[in-house]
Formats: structure tokens, C-alpha cells, sequence
């Protein structure tokens, strides 16, 4: 057993005063869950510079800070008013809202739901067996740090089972904020989404802060796609400035099923996000879209990986990023073929922009590949804004500031036109553009 | 409407023009003509306000006013247009959001009315029409995609629209073939007017049979060498620039 770090003790202890808040039997599947993690925990520890997937990160910035386990303080009082900003205008969708980690049901949709279909606050259904089932089978915490964390203080988030063969027509709205407190606080939202088969979904996330402010969101994403089913997943990540924000994504695909991924990180002073794809059934399809914006001192590192286990499964990743002032991002994005995932097809595309000479991206793609017949390309590109673009522009009599954003606004609307719920693409494209508005040149 | 007087132009430590004078007034097209490394594109894009040239030397008026200090935005307000050689794709920018932006900054600035995108809509199938362009440019990003005719269409489609005072078309010909190049013409042809005027910077005369030249210039290393009515354009297409320079040479021996 690794002995603990000041830092690992003081989660260590925070657990302790969280189990102490729990009303559930002490074995129930929950609670052995819970405890499994924790001990994962203490025997992994944080992750260091010697761990190859943690080296161009430094922790040090969060670790020092110790949280308290978030706690709404109603220093500010939310109400439907005050989510107004972080909600999508004309979206008609069923929506959940959770503060600093909690259900709000005063502040979620309240409109009845076709039968089998269960969106519902995870706290209610814990011990019930789809979630004992599934909770942390996916999304495997033995290997990662923050992981065994989120599951050890699993409390609460959203549970959301599509019956076999449903075809949603409203999207379902998770929104997580994060409010202001006299002291910094963690919270590990949990998303559980079973998709069962030749069934549809669309599902939004978003993280939002509703003031500035130091906090800490720890959140895991398990979606299990059944045969045929199709999946649309939506991420923004609008947290404070001062915030760290660190994600984890397991997608498990079956046979013939889709699951698309757009991840918009456009907040947080650190954020982590790590996105795993288990392709396991025959011709499935993933698609993973991201958009990163970074000004100040911001760092946002994305790690991807696509775990090609069956043959015929095409896989497309498209990540684009803008970096301003000393900000800093890093992809990594890997894709495994296993030996017999014959006929694959992936594709992977790293793009970024650099607005300031003091802007660092660190981008490497990974390919491990034990097939044959695999056709797998990838390709980065680091930029700076095209000088003929700006002039062409200027040239029609657009001034030099407003060519400047259409050209950013340019670049980012490939990864904004894939969202196609249109006021949820809408909102990203007018918050993206008023980021624009407020960089320097 | 357009002076240049004694330009001198350079990039990096390379002189390219080496005093150019030239006079352009209203209602009239001027041919500048020369071969491969003469000048002719960077005349064009000095005029636009390209920022990758140095001027040592000389003067531009446009309209009486200093281009030299005129940002590429300010001198396309004051309707001055280039049609580029080598459009520049630019993926993600809407074609219509951008001309209509472009239009309005230069209506604004002519105290006239701003287009709605209804408005907007109207004009533009009306332009489209013109230049034999389907409807469907709208709605792609500027330039992405289009072939190398469709590019220089969508060049005069946006002259159509900015409807400016002094155009420089800078190789437009070049890669067009016979029925582009009518397209082309007829839709410039169709533009012109007695208070605007035309500067077509081309290699080849055939061009210059469709919009027909008022004046023509032969630029030889960075100098205008030869200025004549349309005829010269002919005599240079018959006989090439080597007999240009065989003059030009013996004129210089002779003084």
C-alpha cells in the first residue's frame, strides 16, 4: 500500500466525513462500490510527472488547495432566473439541474415522461440494479486517480435509461452549477446513460459557474450504447476562470451503434478531459468533436483514446483549438487497433491556432496498430491566422479588428455546425463570438 | 480618378518598380501588359494596399487623396476594388455573411441605407444572374471549394455588388477558358460607367477583346516602357515582348 501524501490524506479524511453523511446499509452494491474506490484511491495516489499520462500537467495548483466537500451556502439564492443565461432559448428539452452536485428538483422540468424512459436524479435510483449494474463497470477506476475519486464520493447526477427501440425527439439537459461559497469545495457529479438497442438520444452536459470563484468539479460520464443505437453527447465546459475542471468520458459502443462526442472547453483555469471509446461490437461508429478556446493563463488538455476491439468500424475525431495570451493545451489523442479489428477505418485531426507568440500547444497523435487491413490517418496543424485571409477581407472594406473575428469565428464553426441541435449550436456560436470580441490582437 | 507618379516599390532588398507613372480618370480602362516578372501583380497589390511591399519612392492619389496612408479597409470604402489573381479561400466564413458585411461598411460609409438579409438576397440573385452563377455560392464558405473560373466569377460577383469606383483586375484571365472569360467580361462591361473606371493588369490580349482598352501600358522590369491606344495590344500579341524590349533597347541607345 502506497503510503499517502499530505494531499491523498486529506481526501482520505474528506471521504470519511462524507460516509458519515450517507444514510444507505453499509453493503449495499453502492457502498462496496464506494469503498473499492477509495481504496483504488489510496493505492494509486495522484498522478506524477512519472506517469506518462500526467507528465505536461502540473497538478501542484490543485493539490495545495484543500477542498471541502461542496455544499450549497445559499450565498446566492438560484432560482429559475438566475440558470436564465445558462439555459438554451426555443429548446424545448427535458431538463435536469443540479447544485454544486445535487438535484434541484425546483429547478427541473417537470413534464411527464413516455413510459420505460427514466431521466431521473441518480441519488434515487443508487441501489437499483441498472445503476448497481453498470455504475463504475465502464468507466474503470482502478487506473486512474481521478476516477476512483468521483466514484468513492458518488452521491449524486443523473441516471438516464432509453427503453429498447425509443426515438427521443426532445434532447434531455443536464445542467451542473457550481455556486459561490466562503471556501473552495469539491463536487464529483456522476452521468449514467444506458442507451439500450435501436434506441436515439441526444444529451447535453454543461458545467457552468455562476460567479467566479475557486472550485473544484470532478466529473465521470459513463454511455453504454446498445446494438444500433445512436447516441449524441454535447459538452460545454463554461466553468469560472478560477476553476478545475476535470472529466471523465467512457463510452462503450455495441454493434452497429453511434456515439458522438462534441466537447466545447471554453472555461476553467484547469481543466483535464479525458475521453475513452471502447468500440465493442461490429461497425460501430464514434465520432469525437472538440473546441478549445483559451485566453490568460488558461491550460485545457484533452486526452483521447479509441479502442478499436471489433472489425469494421469507421472512427472520426476532429479537435480544434484557439490560444491566446500564455495559455496552454495539450492533445494526445490514441487510437489502439486490436489485432483483429480488421477494416478499420479512423481518421484523426489536431487543429490550432496561435494568437500569441507566448501560446503553447503540445499535440501528438498515438497509433497502436496490431491489424493489417487498417486504414488510419492523422495529422496536426499549428497555425497562425492567415495574413491572405485578413487581407482579402480587409480588401472588401471589413476592418482589420472584425476580420480578424470572422476569421477565428471561421475556424471554430467546423466543430460548432456539428452540433445539430440548432439552439444549442446557436448559444455556442454567439459565446464563442463574443470571446472573439473580447481577445487581443 | 488614379495618379501614380515615380513609384517605386521593393520586397525585402529586391527592387521591383522603378517609377511608374500612371493616370487613370473616369469612365476610362487601361491595360497594363508585361511579361512574367515585369511588376504587374505587385502594381495591383501595392494599389490594394498589400502590406508585404516596401515603398522608397513616389506618390498614389486616389481621388486626390494619399493612398499611401490608406488601410486596405479604408481605400475598398472609398471604392477602390481588386479582383485577386489567386482568391483566397477562406473555410468556415459564409460567402453571403461576408459580402453582405462588406456591402453595408461600404454603404455606410456612402451614407446609404443598409441591406437586410432580404434585401441582400434579392440583389445578389440578381448579380448571380449576371455573372451565370447558381444560387447555391451563397451559402458556401468564400471561396472553398470553387474551381478556378468559379473564383474569378465570384471576383466580378462581388465587383457587382461593391459596385466601386476604380477596379484593378489583376490577371483575371489567367486559367479561363473562352466561355468564362465571355461571362467575365460581359459582366464588367455591363458595370461600366463614366464616373468609374477599370485597370487590367493581364499577360495575354485576348482579354482585351472582350473589354476593350482605352489606354494600354507595357511594363518591362518595373518600368512603363510604351503606352498606346488598343492597337498596341495587338502589335505586342503579334510580335511578343522581345520586340518590345529590342526597341525599347534601341530607343535607349539612341538618346
Amino acid at each position: 500500500m502506497k503510503l499517502s501524501t499530505d494531499q491523498e490524506a486529506w481526501y482520505l479524511s474528506l471521504f470519511e466525513q462524507f460516509q458519515s453523511t450517507l444514510n444507505g446499509k453499509s453493503n449495499s452494491p453502492i457502498q462496496t462500490l464506494r469503498k473499492e474506490a477509495l481504496k483504488s484511491f489510496a493505492l494509486l495516489g495522484f498522478p506524477t510527472p512519472r506517469d506518462e499520462a500526467w507528465k505536461n500537467i502540473s497538478l501542484a495548483s490543485l493539490l495545495r488547495i484543500p477542498f471541502a466537500l461542496a455544499k450549497y451556502e445559499t450565498l446566492q439564492e438560484i432560482t429559475l432566473e438566475t440558470i436564465q443565461p445558462f439555459v438554451f432559448d426555443n429548446l424545448k428539452c427535458t431538463q435536469l439541474v443540479f447544485i454544486d452536485g445535487l438535484y434541484a428538483p425546483h429547478l427541473s422540468s417537470q413534464n411527464q415522461l413516455p413510459e420505460g424512459l427514466q431521466v431521473e436524479s441518480l441519488a434515487n435510483v443508487l441501489d437499483s440494479r441498472p445503476v448497481s449494474e453498470n455504475l463504475g463497470h465502464h468507466a474503470k477506476f482502478d487506473l486512474h486517480a481521478f476516477t476512483a475519486l468521483n466514484t468513492a464520493f458518488v452521491k449524486d447526477g443523473a441516471f438516464i435509461l432509453i427503453p429498447e427501440g425509443m426515438i427521443l425527439k426532445t434532447p434531455i439537459h443536464l445542467l451542473f452549477i457550481s455556486t459561490e461559497k466562503t471556501r473552495p469545495s469539491v463536487s464529483h457529479p456522476r452521468v449514467l446513460i444506458l442507451a439500450k438497442d435501436h434506441s436515439q438520444a441526444s444529451i447535453i452536459e454543461s458545467y457552468v459557474g455562476s460567479n467566479s470563484g475557486v472550485y473544484f468539479t470532478n466529473t465521470v460520464t459513463e454511455i453504454v450504447a446498445g446494438n444500433n443505437a445512436v447516441v449524441d453527447h454535447t459538452k460545454l465546459e463554461l466553468e469560472s476562470h478560477e476553476a478545475f475542471h476535470f472529466s471523465y468520458l467512457q463510452a462503450i459502443l455495441g454493434r452497429q451503434s453511434s456515439i458522438t462526442s462534441h466537447l466545447f472547453s471554453l472555461g476553467g483555469a484547469l481543466v483535464r478531459n479525458d475521453i475513452n471509446a471502447l468500440l465493442a461490437g461490429e461497425g460501430c461508429k464514434p465520432t469525437l468533436n472538440g473546441f478549445y478556446l483559451l485566453q490568460g493563463k488558461q491550460q485545457v488538455d484533452n486526452y483521447t483514446l479509441l479502442e478499436h476491439t471489433k472489425p469494421g468500424c469507421p472512427s472520426h475525431e476532429l479537435y480544434k483549438g484557439i490560444l491566446g495570451d500564455d495559455s496552454r493545451a495539450i492533445f494526445r489523442g490514441k487510437i489502439h487497433v486490436h489485432q483483429n479489428a480488421q477494416k478499420t477505418d479512423a481518421y484523426q485531426s489536431n487543429q490550432n491556432l496561435l494568437l500569441s507568440d507566448r501560446a503553447r500547444i503540445n499535440t501528438k497523435p498515438q497509433l497502436e496498430i496490431y491489424a493489417d487491413e487498417v486504414k488510419c490517418s492523422h495529422g496536426a496543424t499549428i497555425g497562425q491566422v492567415d495574413e491572405n485571409a485578413l487581407f482579402y477581407l480587409q480588401s472588401r472594406g471589413i476592418r482589420k479588428e472584425i476580420a480578424y473575428q470572422m476569421l477565428l469565428q471561421g475556424f471554430a464553426r467546423e466543430v460548432i455546425n456539428k452540433v445539430k441541435i440548432e439552439p444549442v449550436r446557436k448559444q455556442l456560436d454567439k459565446l464563442i463570438q463574443q470571446k472573439f470580441e473580447n481577445i487581443q490582437r | 480618378m488614379l495618379e501614380v507618379k515615380n513609384l517605386h516599390v521593393g520586397i525585402e532588398d529586391m527592387k521591383i518598380l522603378r517609377g511608374i507613372d500612371l493616370t487613370v480618370n473616369s469612365g476610362e480602362v487601361h491595360a497594363i501588359m508585361g511579361p512574367n516578372g515585369s511588376g504587374k501583380s505587385t502594381l495591383a497589390q501595392v494599389l490594394a494596399g498589400h502590406e508585404g511591399y516596401r515603398i522608397t519612392a513616389g506618390k498614389m492619389l486616389y481621388q486626390g487623396k494619399n493612398l499611401i496612408e490608406m488601410a486596405p479597409e479604408e481605400r475598398a470604402l472609398e471604392g477602390l476594388f481588386m479582383a485577386f489573381q489567386y482568391p483566397v479561400e477562406i473555410p468556415g466564413v459564409n460567402s453571403a455573411y461576408f459580402l453582405r458585411t462588406a456591402v453595408n461598411e461600404v454603404r455606410k460609409h456612402r451614407k446609404l441605407e443598409t441591406l437586410d438579409a432580404m434585401d441582400y438576397l434579392s440583389l445578389s440573385r440578381e448579380k448571380l444572374k449576371l455573372l451565370e452563377m447558381d444560387e447555391s455560392f451563397l451559402n458556401r464558405s468564400v471561396n472553398e471549394g470553387f474551381s478556378g473560373g468559379e473564383k474569378k466569377r465570384h471576383e466580378i460577383f462581388q465587383m457587382s455588388i461593391l459596385e466601386p469606383k476604380l477596379t484593378i483586375m489583376d490577371e483575371t484571365d489567367s486559367g479561363l477558358d473562352i466561355d468564362a472569360l465571355k461571362i467575365v467580361s460581359h459582366g464588367v462591361n455591363t458595370l461600366r460607367n463614366k464616373d468609374n473606371a477599370v485597370v487590367i493588369v493581364t499577360h495575354y490580349q485576348r482579354l482585351l477583346n472582350y473589354i476593350v482598352p482605352d489606354h494600354v501600358h507595357v511594363l518591362l522590369k518595373g518600368r512603363i516602357v510604351r503606352s498606346g491606344g488598343k492597337e498596341l495590344a495587338l502589335e505586342l500579341e503579334n510580335k511578343g515582348y522581345d520586340w518590345i524590349r529590342k526597341e525599347v533597347t534601341s530607343e535607349t541607345a539612341n538618346t
